[in-house]
């Protein structure tokens, strides 16, 4: 939480989108995004329901395709080829619905991926898989199966399963909108304890106080747009635009 | 005149054991080939029929669905009958183990089909996440998945195509039933026949069983 101001210059982006469109068919779902993440920054995305956030992390690792613009990701452009995997690869995400894999242990779901994308040895995998088990406080539970975990529990594992590709940069796509309420602040302290720590993250939520404790940035979209983005305090208390101000008055009222 | 003497006729069935053994191998042997080249071609063909460019994905469609719309018994004896006048000769064996893969191939692709389709998209999106090619996504993440909800149905294919090596015995292989219509003929008397299909039923019935088996057991773990 170094960097509280949008610094324009200086470190490097890891994200950049330039000038990025997105249809669905007929529907316009993303317009003229043009948006950078900088290495260590950690980024909040807020916006109503279909305003384009879960589009626009899942154009980032081309889980959707773009209609024109330009994604770069860390000096690649993310296009298809030969190059997609090796980007997606720098490029950890964690979803709403966790998919982790069932049908193995939470100890290979997080060795997996470093043994089959990056060829190192199933010992050292499954090593480091421990450590970072470890780290998001699942020591216990290495040799059980995803079903056999609570949900908070098995987000925890996905958030692992990320990480042991070391990646530049993590996106979360509402990581605890299908938890149960009293599961979501051990996946949140797990997200803040990593943003301590200086991982890069772009991170969609609906947890406002989240968002304003562990960002160091805030971005508000509508309707496929950026209406808005800057530090969270300035955003939150202080918000520039009206529909940025009728959004946050409207989730303030209905959090209570 | 009595019914025993007639249908289980101890001493024919006794001189007929090793003709109608030897046809049971052949029977095994029959099914077992074409089992094991039907499921390898169904997986080929189910992943062309769903990941390969256009024009290679409607020949896997049209594949498909030729072979299971044609009466195995006319595949058969096109294959044993008709393959030779354009200079193809089988042996009755291969020409019945061609005929019971292609078809039974098709019923393969249909049934994996089933299987990938029901995986989540949600895994396929993790493992591209995560860096996974292609053919490492399939083999480490997807199907084996798909696989494990499809066991109970390909057992029933594979049931089906068992049954079906009966019908080899029209292009003279000597497989089971027809050493039991010989050994009938031989005889005079029907009891080989009656060894016959007890040799199918123990053969087959484990297998039903366990059809049902894997059935209530994949319910009750949903
Ligand atoms: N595959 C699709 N086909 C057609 N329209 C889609 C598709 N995916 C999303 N959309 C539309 O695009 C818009 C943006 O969707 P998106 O999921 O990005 O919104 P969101 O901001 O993540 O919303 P939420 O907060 O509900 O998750 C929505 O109006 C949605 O209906
Ligand atoms: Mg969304």
């Amino acid at each position: 939480m170094s960097q509280k101001t949008a610094s324009p210059s200086g470190t490097d982006p890891i994200i950049t989108m330039r000038k990025v469109e997105k249809h669905y068919e007929t529907f316009h779902a993303l317009r003229d995004i043009n948006f950078d993440v900088r290495r260590g920054e950690v980024v909040a995305i807020i916006g109503p329901s279909g305003s384009g956030k879960s589009t626009l992390i899942r154009c980032i690792n081309r889980l959707e395709t773009i209609s024109s613009g330009e994604i770069v990701v860390d000096g690649t452009k993310v296009e298809d080829g030969k190059s997609l995997a090796l980007v997606r690869a720098e490029v950890g995400m964690v979803f709403q619905q966790f998919n982790l894999f069932p049908h193995m242990s939470v100890l290979r779901n997080v060795a997996i991926a470093p043994m089959r994308v990056r060829g190192i040895p199933k010992a050292e995998a499954e090593s480091r898989a421990r450590q970072l088990l470890e780290r998001v406080g699942l020591s216990a539970h290495v040799d059980k199966y995803p079903d056999q975990l609570s949900g908070g529990q098995q987000q925890r594992v996905a958030i692992a399963r990320a990480l042991a590709m070391e990646p530049l940069v993590l996106l979360f796509d509402e990581p605890t909108s299908a938890l149960d309420p009293e599961m979501v602040g051990e996946v949140l302290d797990v997200i803040q304890s990593l943003a301590a720590t200086g991982v890069t993250m772009l991170v969609v939520t609906h947890e406002m106080g989240f968002a304003r404790r562990v960002a160091d940035r805030v971005v508000f979209m509508e309707a496929g747009q950026i209406i808005e983005q800057g530090a969270p305090n300035d955003l939150f208390d202080n918000p520039q635009t009206d529909r940025a101000c009728a959004f946050l008055s409207a989730i303030m009222h209905s959090a209570g | 005149m009595d019914l025993i003497t007639t249908f289980f006729n101890i001493d024919v069935l006794r001189q007929a054991a090793p003709l109608l053994l030897r046809g049971f191998w052949l029977t095994i042997l029959l099914g077992a080939t074409s089992l094991v080249i039907s499921l390898s071609l169904g997986l080929l063909l189910v992943l062309i029929r769903l990941y390969s460019p256009k024009p290679l994905r409607w020949l896997a469609v049209a594949y498909i669905d030729i072979f299971r719309a044609l009466p195995l018994l006319v595949l058969l004896i096109l294959v044993y009958y008709a393959l030779p006048f354009v200079g193809i000769r089988l042996s009755s064996f291969w020409a019945a183990t061609a005929a019971l893969s292609l078809v039974a191939s098709a019923y393969m692709a249909e049934t994996f089909r089933a299987g990938i389709e029901a995986v989540p998209r949600g895994q396929f999106e993790a493992a591209q996440t995560l860096g996974f090619s292609w053919p490492r996504m399939m083999a480490d993440i997807i199907l084996p998945q798909a696989m494990r909800l499809v066991v109970p149905p390909t057992t029933g294919v594979s049931i089906g195509l068992i049954k079906d090596t009966a019908l080899a015995s029209v292009v003279a292989l000597p497989d089971l039933l027809k050493q039991a219509t010989q050994t009938q003929a031989f005889y005079a008397n029907p009891s080989p026949l009656v060894g016959a299909a007890l040799l199918y039923l123990v053969l087959l019935l484990p297998l039903v069983r366990l059809v049902s088996i894997l059935e209530a057991r994949q319910k009750r773990s949903r």
